[in-house]
């Protein structure tokens, strides 16, 4: 063959392979080692017809036990805690499981900072405290009868198992009953002139189930003392969501439960706020793995690189960031308002006439109340983003306060671009709430109960964090002062359909998403100023340089002609 | 009459054309990515930016072949002769139409200067583009390469120090194109083939 003929084979075979390689470097993306063996099948709902037939028949899990047959049941029961002992007369150690778990100790020791922790001991800024408050808090504790620290915590009876296990949605705790559902008719709101029925313990003991979207939700969507308030992912629309609030949850679609993902043994429920799982890199969580691992974590079931071959660039992010921060590109995205603010200082203010003041929004939300103070709502909320490692360590009572610097309630421990961090979106709740300035800690104080000092009823400061702060065994040092305060829970229900996760420019432009965010390089972001600005400058004087050169021989040219 | 000699092959046209097609579009989509403006998208041109690395790789691969193959990489040993020369030329003797230091033939096709910058473009900005490229390219693969120490900043900064280097290059290349026999004499040369010498 002669040089030129094979040059002229050179020249085809070239011509072929850049039309392949163009053609094909979309589709062959780097995949690494870890890629191929853990690249997983989302969970998919089959097209869109069969799946609303092939799930509605998944999901009629039928027991094999109907409760309106068994003789134990068939009482005209009188209190909760009658319905507990004839449950336990077969279920005889669920009690004793329950009384193990975090629903029913509300304490948590965390077991990386050795903080104690739990609803018992934490004081947040919403409600504040648990302490000399319990017969209101205690309407979402999973018993019957805490009302103060006498509470019997041994008592089996004393556990509330229809309050998770109710099918009929008719069982409802309400505050300042002790964590008891009326058993007469009772105004219920107060003073609105309705009454709320008995509860039909009977039917209810009788028609018990799987615990639901609703019961579960009972207390997990009312935090913070109402309706969507507290975690801006979790709220009563999550009952029926559609497609576009919840992929998981759609109610037409995948139509999980709470429970799909926070699986539960001997009633010990999968997930924590006080100890989350910020990174999992192990990959899908197999049955039979039984591991200690965290199944309610996005990875149990998708694994870590979940992205499919077309978008290979995605898989190489989940070294940096939480699978929520793209996937949930908003939260309280449902029809529901959370509340943003609470500030407790200007609660207290009466009307003219000495009585509590109300102002309600457009909307109908409460603006400003005398018993709670002023908040702040909104929705669509673009999350604030931390390097979260798992770790949160709590202000707790005792702990300095001095009124100068704004208090973390609760801090996401992580370190910028580490392994064992990534980038997490949460909701940061802020207000201002009393310490005492004495004792240089935040306050406890009594808000509701039916005597003189409970701030709800009196709005007098300084006798309700008296009586709070000597319930939690502490003097009050008589002098008290608002602090502003920061709390902040993780976003992580609520993930929206793939067709709204962010977008690359969201994050990948300066002033996007990530702003501030440290410990990353974000192309599009992060252009090194002086090596862009001298790079620009050095090539404008190349073309400065050759325009005068061309100028020169131009005219030089026109004046030799 | 102007005398004409035959010295782009067709390869090298084809070559050069399609490399400067793609690296033209490299540094439309690079600097898009870097962030210094908006055109198709953050996303499309990160996508674009790939499919171009890989075709220019390739044709990379296949220039080295053909250089080897053919000896033509024997043009670019660098030479001081005459650079003096060139450099007076560039800065006087062009502007009044002196004789060009440097006679073109088909086993000596760049002057040079032309040769000290396309080996330095061969031997610095190439392989510093393609490397850090190479690397971002595969940075998910960095812990089983067991480079994972290494940092995206870095990289990225180099690619970049490296683009940039690129765009200064083409400045200058794109008019030095004008400076020979005539303005467009080594424009035809490119496409056709063949170049007018004096
Ligand atoms: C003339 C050629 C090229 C130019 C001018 C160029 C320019 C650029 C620039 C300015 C960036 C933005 C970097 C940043 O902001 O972090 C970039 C990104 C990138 N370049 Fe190049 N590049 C060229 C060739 C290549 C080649 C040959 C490869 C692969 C071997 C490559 C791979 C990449 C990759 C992977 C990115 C990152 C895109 C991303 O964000 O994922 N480039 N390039």
């Amino acid at each position: 063959m002669s040089i030129r003929n094979t040059l002229l084979l050179a020249f085809c075979m070239t011509g072929t392979m850049l039309a392949t390689t163009i053609a094909v470097a979309n589709v062959q993306p780097p995949v690494t080692a870890t890629n191929a063996v853990t690249e997983v099948k989302t969970v998919q709902a089959p097209t869109k017809i069969s799946s609303a037939t092939d799930s509605k028949q998944n999901k009629k899990s039928v027991s094999t036990a109907d409760h309106s047959k068994f003789d134990e049941l068939q009482k005209d029961f009188k209190s909760g805690p009658e319905v507990t002992t004839a449950c336990l007369e077969c279920h005889t150690e669920a009690a004793k499981q329950v009384h193990k778990t975090k629903h029913w100790t509300w304490e948590y020791i965390n077991p990386a900072t050795k903080q104690k922790l739990g609803k018992k001991n934490v004081i947040n800024n919403f409600c504040t405290s648990v302490t000399s408050n319990q017969t209101f808090c205690s309407a979402c504790h999973v018993g019957y009868g805490w009302a103060d620290d006498n509470f019997d915590f041994t008592k089996e009876e004393n556990v509330d198992c229809v309050v998770c296990h109710d099918t009929t949605g008719k069982y409802k705790k309400l505050p300042g009953l002790s964590g008891h559902p009326n058993y007469e008719s009772m105004e219920w709101p107060p003073h609105s002139g309705k009454f709320r029925e008995a509860t039909d313990l009977t039917n209810i003991a009788q028609s018990v189930g799987k615990t639901s979207r609703k019961t579960c939700g009972s207390c997990h969507f009312y935090g913070g003392g109402g309706n969507a308030v507290k975690h801006g992912d979790l709220d009563s629309s999550l009952v029926n969501p559609k497609h576009y609030l919840d992929v998981h949850m759609e109610t037409e679609g995948l139509d999980f439960s709470c429970a799909k993902c926070h699986l539960s043994d001997s009633h010990e429920v999968s997930g924590s706020r006080y100890a989350p799982t910020a990174v999992d890199t192990d990959g899908v969580l197999m049955r039979g793995k039984a591991d200690g691992r965290n199944p309610t974590t996005c990875q149990a079931c998708h694994g870590d690189t979940p992205h499919k071959a077309e978008h290979p660039k995605l898989n190489e992010h989940t070294d940096k960031i939480a699978c929520q921060t793209c996937h949930i590109p908003e939260y309280a995205r449902g029809p529901l308002a959370t509340k943003m603010s609470w500030d407790w200082s200007t609660a207290g203010t009466l009307d003219e006439n000495g009585h509590r003041k109300q102002v309600k929004g457009s909307d109908g939300r409460t603006l400003y109340d005398s018993k709670k103070g002023d908040f702040t709502y909104d929705r669509y909320v673009i999350p604030e983003y931390v390097w979260f490692n798992g770790d949160i360590k709590y202000t707790l009572f005792g702990d300095k306060v001095d009124g100068e610097d704004l208090v973390k309630i609760n801090e996401f421990l992580g370190t910028p671009g580490a392994p064992d961090s990534r980038i997490w979106p949460v909701k940061t709740f802020r207000g201002k709430q009393p310490y005492d300035v004495g004792n240089q800690t935040l306050a406890i104080f009594h808000t509701a109960g039916k005597d003189d000092s409970a701030f709800w009823g009196n709005y007098d400061w300084d006798k309700a964090i008296k009586w709070g702060m000597e319930a939690a065994g502490a003097d009050y040092s008589g002098e008290f002062k608002f602090v502003e305060t920061e709390m902040s829970w993780p976003i992580t229900h609520m993930v929206a359909p793939k067709e709204d996760a962010l977008t690359c420019k969201q994050c990948h432009k300066k002033e996007g998403r990530l702003e501030g965010v440290e410990g990353v390089y974000i192309p599009g972001r992060d252009a090194n100023p002086w090596i862009y600005k001298i790079g620009l400058l050095i090539a404008l004087l190349t073309l400065i340089g050759v325009a005068i050169h061309g100028g020169i021989r131009v005219y030089m040219h026109k004046r030799g002609e | 009459m102007a005398k004409r000699i035959y010295i782009f092959k067709r390869f090298e046209r084809f070559w050069h054309w399609s490399q400067a097609l793609l690296i033209i579009f490299m540094m439309i989509t690079g600097f898009e990515v870097h962030g210094l403006y908006t055109l198709f998208g953050f996303e499309s041109a990160v996508g674009f930016h790939t499919t171009a690395a890989w075709a220019l790789i390739t044709l990379w691969i296949f220039a080295i072949f053909w250089h080897f193959t053919t000896g033509e990489w024997k043009q670019y040993i660098p030479t001081l002769n005459k650079v003096d020369a060139m450099m007076k030329y560039y800065l006087t003797g062009i502007f009044t139409h002196a004789e060009h230091p440097f006679r073109q033939s088909t086993l000596t096709k760049h002057n040079p200067l032309q040769r000290l910058a396309y080996l330095g473009v061969k031997l610095l900005i190439n392989p510093l583009i393609w490397f850090t490229g190479f690397l971002y390219l595969f940075y998910s693969s960095w812990n089983a390469w067991g480079i994972g120490w290494l940092s995206l900043e870095w990289v990225a900064t180099l690619h970049v120090i490296g683009a940039f280097m690129m765009l200064v290059f083409f400045i200058a290349h794109v008019y030095l194109a004008t400076a020979g026999h005539t303005a467009t004499s080594h424009i035809k040369a490119m496409i056709t083939g063949w170049e007018e010498v004096d």
